[in-house]
């Protein structure tokens, strides 16, 4: 049965396995006491889902299948361990395709009954955001953290390592969506991030002024489908008078919009909240441009600006085994009957507490 | 020799322990619950009621499929994180063989398992005296039937015993398609179970041994991962992956040339969050 009363004493050392298959990465990681990486090891499907121009939910779920015991062997050969060192089972429950997530909690749940090991079930998001501690071993709550990847916009404020305040999302796209989508539109193909983040850099951000959304009474959220239209609408009116366009100053312009819009919005939530730290977590967080702004408007009010390392920014299990050692210290444990939850919203983790 | 089996490929969730040529025990749910929040449950019971400890098993037996694909890598991740946690061989166990394998040993009708694959289409295969007459393939079930009237024209004695779920969706066309007699398995008998998994998988796992001039006990203490003799049916967790028969939807249109703009359509659905593949939908 699991072993629930084990390793309750908070100085002891945690090393904890991490499981991540919410959408098109096969992870697992060793992570000790939620900071120290021993092993972190990610299969990447991208090439195949690239034939198809985006994640195809079932092609993902077939390979996390294929391939989660090798990539779980092999973190554990990496951190040079056995399942004996092993502490914790951790595992990614959502939100993601549902599907993908099932490989790995019906993994981890074999795992954890088979070897007498605590369970953990942790959010996506909130992983995202615990990546910040790998990477940033002095980082504490209180701060704010802006979640962007190509299937979240999430405003954070995180008072405590479990305690959330999720205070904006987008109404619409998610930011990394909006970057595949025009990076599609002009022929950049997928995945779109990376790929107009590049061709941006050799263009003016500011040779074409795409509006900028706001939501009316909410100054956190976001909202990108009129920017997104914006740019469409100028791709086609420049084609139908046979114009042609500057693809590095028409990515550079979307990009700085996009940016401005999820710069701004951190900035204000952290002084409105008087915190003086501001993370940035999630796929997107790698966009050199999103970095740029955030640092200099930091600077600007005294603030500090922190984001991972770029292989902690994309989906990794390390983030996940590092979020299960804060809620493994808070009592949250998991069981046998664990289940993909697709559709989990930020603080609510569903998880119960001893 | 201790077999543990997992069924998951259907509506059905199951599990069972077979000790040579008895059956120790056999958890089945078949009521419409998600597998993620049955099987593992019921596993746990199982082991703690029947008294039987993980660590006496020798092998997993896994029903590879074909079946709903959601459920068929629920089970086989299931399977694949007890094989790796207690370094186990597992056996790939044919779903449809394993509803016929029984039954085909204790009469002379030609076993007809039938599992509903939508569009008209059946997975489905035929057994005789525990030897494969039609082998397994989604199929149309007009085929099907076509395919076991060619088969038997000469024996007027012949008699098809159908189970599975395409039996309720196909009943009619059956009865109509077939000459000669036309049974349908009693419940019980009609649908997966995991010890019909494991009497098969027994089987095949017997026969490796044999074949490798090893011992169950011999295997036990070498580990699974000391092994090095392991074929398409007896084999290592990591190289374990479901037999579903089918591509998937987005496969099938880039080979035919239907794919359009599959990229919008997925990352719209993770957006949504609403992630329903075409045509399979969660077990």
């Amino acid at each position: 049965m699991y072993n629930v009363n084990a390793m309750t004493d908070k100085e002891q050392n945690l090393t904890i396995l991490g499981i991540e298959s919410s959408c098109d990465e096969t992870a697992a990681a060793v992570v000790r006491n939620g900071r120290e990486v021993l092993s972190n090891i990610i299969s990447s499907q991208i090439d195949i889902h690239t034939l198809y121009g985006g994640v195809v939910p079932e092609i993902a779920s077939r390979l996390h299948c294929e391939n989660i015991n090798g990539v779980i062997r092999l973190a554990l050969k990496e951190a040079g361990m056995g399942f004996d060192d092993i502490d914790v089972i951790a595992v990614t429950k959502g939100p993601g395709l549902v599907g993908a997530l099932l490989v790995g909690v019906s993994e981890a749940k074999a795992l954890a009954y088979a070897l007498h090991k605590p369970l953990v079930g942790v959010h996506h998001i909130e992983g995202h955001i615990a990546a910040n501690y790998i990477t940033h071993p002095g980082l504490k709550p209180p701060y704010v953290c802006l979640v962007v990847s190509g299937g979240h916009t999430h405003l954070a404020v995180v008072h405590g390592y479990r305690d959330f305040e999720l205070v904006g999302r987008t109404m619409d796209d998610a930011a990394g969506e909006t970057f595949d989508k025009v990076a599609r539109a002009v022929g950049l193909g997928y995945p779109g991030g990376p790929k107009l983040d590049k061709a941006a850099r050799e263009g003016d951000p500011h040779a074409i002024e795409f509006p900028r959304g706001e939501v009316r009474d909410h100054p956190y959220d976001f909202t990108f489908s009129g920017l997104k239209s914006a740019v469409l609408n100028h791709i086609n009116m420049a084609q139908m008078k046979g114009e042609t366009i500057s693809t590095a100053d028409l990515c550079a312009s979307f990009q700085n919009a996009v940016v401005e819009s999820l710069v701004t919005r951190t900035v204000r939530c952290a002084e409105n909240y008087g915190y003086h730290t501001v993370a940035i977590a999630g796929g997107v967080s790698a966009n050199t441009a999103l970095r740029r702004m955030m640092l200099e408007e930091c600077e600007k009010r005294g603030m500090e600006c922190l984001y991972p390392e770029p292989v902690f920014c994309t989906d990794n299990a390390a983030m996940i085994a590092s979020a299960a050692y804060f809620e493994y210290l808070d009592g949250v444990r998991d069981d046998a009957f664990l289940n993909a939850q697709p559709n989990l919203k930020l603080g609510s983790t569903g998880s119960h507490r001893i | 020799m201790k077999i543990l089996a997992i069924e998951s490929s259907a509506l059905v969730a199951s599990c069972a322990i077979v000790e040579d040529d008895l059956l120790k025990a056999e958890f089945t749910i078949n009521n419409k619950l998600t597998h993620s929040e049955t099987l593992l449950p019921m596993l746990e019971s199982m082991m703690q009621i029947s008294g039987i400890a993980l660590s006496d098993i020798d092998a997993i037996a896994v029903s590879a499929g074909p079946g709903s694909f959601t459920g068929l890598r629920i089970g086989a991740a299931t399977a694949k994180g007890l094989a790796l946690a207690l370094n186990l061989p597992l056996i790939r166990v044919s779903t449809l063989q394993a509803m016929a394998y029984s039954l085909s040993l204790v009469c002379d009708d030609v076993i007809c398992p039938v599992m509903d694959a939508r569009r008209s289409q059946v997975y489905s295969a035929a057994y005789r005296f525990g030897a494969v007459v039609l082998p397994e393939e989604a199929r149309d079930i007009h085929e099907f039937l076509k395919s076991l009237s060619e088969g038997f024209p000469e024996e007027e004695d012949r008699s098809f015993l159908f189970l599975g779920d395409g039996v309720p969706v196909h009943s009619e066309t059956i009865v109509s398609g077939l000459p000669g007699d036309v049974l349908f398995a009693p419940a019980g008998l009609n649908r997966q179970r995991a010890s019909d998994a494991a009497l098969l998988g027994a089987v095949l796992y017997t026969r490796w041994l044999l074949k490798n001039g090893l011992s169950a006990a011999e295997v036990k203490s070498i580990g699974a991962d000391g092994i090095s003799c392991f074929d398409d049916t007896v084999m290592n967790s990591d190289d374990f992956a479901p037999e579903y028969l089918r591509k998937s939807q987005a496969e099938r249109e880039l080979e035919d040339g239907t794919l359009e703009d599959a990229g919008k359509h997925s990352l719209k659905k993770m957006q949504s969050g609403i992630v329903r593949t075409p045509r399979d939908g969660q077990a």
